[in-house]
């Protein structure tokens, strides 16, 4: 690991003045285990732990603010949360470990990186090493020609088909959270849909942060009156893995018939994938099997499987088509 | 000592510069590797200090634990946050205060306690998460100790597996563990412990499966998960 300088700070304006040169860490749980395997190399680690940003508070529309400081475990188990934005809760308790979510963050989570193989190999996108658009523009991309099973099939390039790893992102992308930053350039907000970037040609960018912006909070809309949200996430272990697909449903089903829906997926895409697919093929249809079906061929439709991830496809529309049979049972 | 050292075996003596005991902050030891000879045993030579004095000489490779043994260098002040190399921090550790000067700053928690205090009971499974050998509690919360850094957790209460209990006053957990047989070669064990500990305090469900799901953060090599769910549920119904 090469060493650098350590500075706490003790305020966000004093946070931001230290951001220049280098990273912001909370719970560490991305940042350590990337800094050992030189895939992060930050000149100085600006620990933002002591910033009053652990509050979830209701808003007075009606929805949630929750602090970027907040940890997993304590998101999940939120009274307000798990009675109103269960597949929040759900999705988290579904991730990593007890341990890791007592450190994990909010904001951090937002911020996870691939675990695609290549990429965490510390020698990737440098000279004789894999190559990895991601690390080293340029470089190419191992994983295409490689050993690719864990990776994505839906917002790829050939630059890149790594998978977006997180589980909270999903469901916030369900939720149409909102992700308030502040930086040098002052406060804003950035829709959830447009945080994470696809690949495409610049792999090396993945999410909408300008340098030396801090995520400080994120805020849940209002309820839906009367949906149900749940969470599916399915792996080679039963625990402590990640997906190899998942998908979280926020629906209302009135006379039979689908009133809301919003439907996101995880483990398959490059990031954290809202099917407008599947909803415009479940809106005002009946709530039934062969709805359901049609649903998950259209949010597939467009999946381009690699050789070690095809089954990754009917994978993800017998989830989601489980994940629809529960939202709205 | 480099003279009545074994030939064959001088190249294990330390290869760092001769060190000045001024040079040291007062908690760090310099580990000599002691002869040899048939009087080890009588000295105190144990495996430990064997194994230790191999680690100083960097006969053992991988990881090598940054907190033992750093350069001596100027205490730097944490008003000048700018500068690069080290750190000061005071760990409290199972409500004791440990003064640390000249901790280099990718000193990880764990490794500053195994190595620089010494307390070896918290173990090094992967190094990154990914097996909870290295779980501790950070203010009554259990954390993977592998990927936090030691400068981190100045004004933070930490608690290892020597903190829990002791041989003749074991936590309940502990009791449970060796009551129920909850391990075999013992190398997961602390985290197992410190896991289940802090599972007491959390709103786990009260099936087996949801025990499992609350313990899952914890691999076990030797397979005494079932045991240590007996364990576990034990110290839950009588809590």
């Amino acid at each position: 690991m090469e060493t650098f300088s350590y500075v706490k700070a003790p305020s966000i304006d004093k946070a931001l003045a230290s951001a220049s040169q280098g990273k912001f860490i909370a719970g560490g749980t991305t940042l350590v285990d990337l800094m050992k395997l030189s895939v992060e190399t930050p000149k100085t680690l600006v620990d933002i732990n002591l910033l009053p940003l652990d509050k979830i508070e209701t808003l007075p529309t009606g929805g949630l603010r929750i602090g970027a400081m907040v940890r997993n475990s304590d998101l999940a188990w939120n009274a307000d949360v798990q009675k109103s934005y269960a597949v929040l809760s759900e999705a988290l308790l579904s991730g990593a470990s007890p341990q890791l979510r007592n450190m994990a963050t909010t904001g951090g989570n937002l911020l996870q990186r691939t675990r695609c193989a290549y990429f965490r190999e510390p020698g990737a996108g440098t000279p004789g090493g894999y190559g990895c658009n991601k690390r080293t523009p340029g470089t190419g991309c191992a994983a295409l020609e490689g050993f690719n099973r864990t990776h994505a099939v839906l917002g790829t390039s050939e630059h890149c088909i790594a998978t977006h790893p997180s589980d909270m992102c999903v469901a916030m992308a369900a939720l149409e959270a909102i992700i308030h930053v502040e930086g040098p350039k002052g406060k804003r907000t950035i829709a959830f849909a447009d945080f994470h970037k696809l690949p495409g040609d610049t792999p090396h960018i993945e999410n909408a942060l300008e340098p030396g912006e801090l995520i400080t909070y994120v805020d849940l809309p209002k309820p839906v009156e009367g949906a149900k949200s749940t969470y599916l996430k399915l792996r080679d272990r039963a625990s402590y893995e990640f997906a190899l697909a998942s998908a979280a449903v926020v629906a209302r089903v009135e006379g039979g018939h689908i009133r809301y829906i919003r439907v996101a997926m995880g483990g398959v895409g490059t990031k954290p994938w809202r099917s407008h697919e599947a909803e415009s093929a479940l809106m005002g249809k009946p709530a039934n099997a062969a709805t359901f079906k049609a649903a998950a061929e259209a949010a597939l439709a467009k999946a381009k499987p690699q050789k070690d991830n095809a089954f990754k496809v009917e994978l993800a529309r017998r989830c989601l088509v489980r994940s629809l049979k529960t939202a709205t049972a | 000592m480099a003279d009545t050292l074994d030939p064959h075996l001088k190249h294990l003596l330390p290869r760092s510069p001769q060190k000045t005991k001024e040079g040291l902050a007062p908690d760090q030891q310099s580990v000599d590797l002691e002869a040899l000879t048939e009087n080890s045993s009588k000295r105190g030579f144990s495996r430990r200090s064997f194994l230790s004095g191999l680690g100083a000489a960097g006969v053992l490779a991988g990881a090598a634990p940054l907190a033992a043994a750093a350069p001596a260098m100027e205490p730097s002040n944490q008003d000048q946050p700018e500068t690069a190399g080290t750190g000061n921090v005071t760990l409290r550790i199972n409500g004791k205060d440990y003064p640390l000067r000249n901790l280099d700053p990718r000193a990880t928690l764990l490794d500053t306690l195994r190595e620089r205090i010494h307390l070896t009971g918290t173990k090094k499974g992967c190094d990154h998460g990914q097996c909870g050998a290295c779980t501790v509690h950070v203010n009554g919360r259990r954390v993977n100790s592998c990927l936090s850094f030691a400068l981190m957790h100045e004004g933070d209460e930490i608690t290892t597996i020597e903190g829990l209990g002791q041989p003749g006053n074991l936590h309940p957990m502990q009791a449970a563990f060796v009551e129920h047989d909850g391990y075999q070669c013992g190398y997961c064990t602390s985290g197992q412990i410190m896991s289940a500990v802090a599972l007491l305090k959390e709103p786990i469900g009260q099936s087996d499966d949801e025990v499992k799901q609350a313990m899952s953060g914890n691999i076990c090599r030797c397979g005494a998960y079932t045991n240590i769910l007996t364990a576990v549920k034990q110290v839950r119904s009588r809590a």
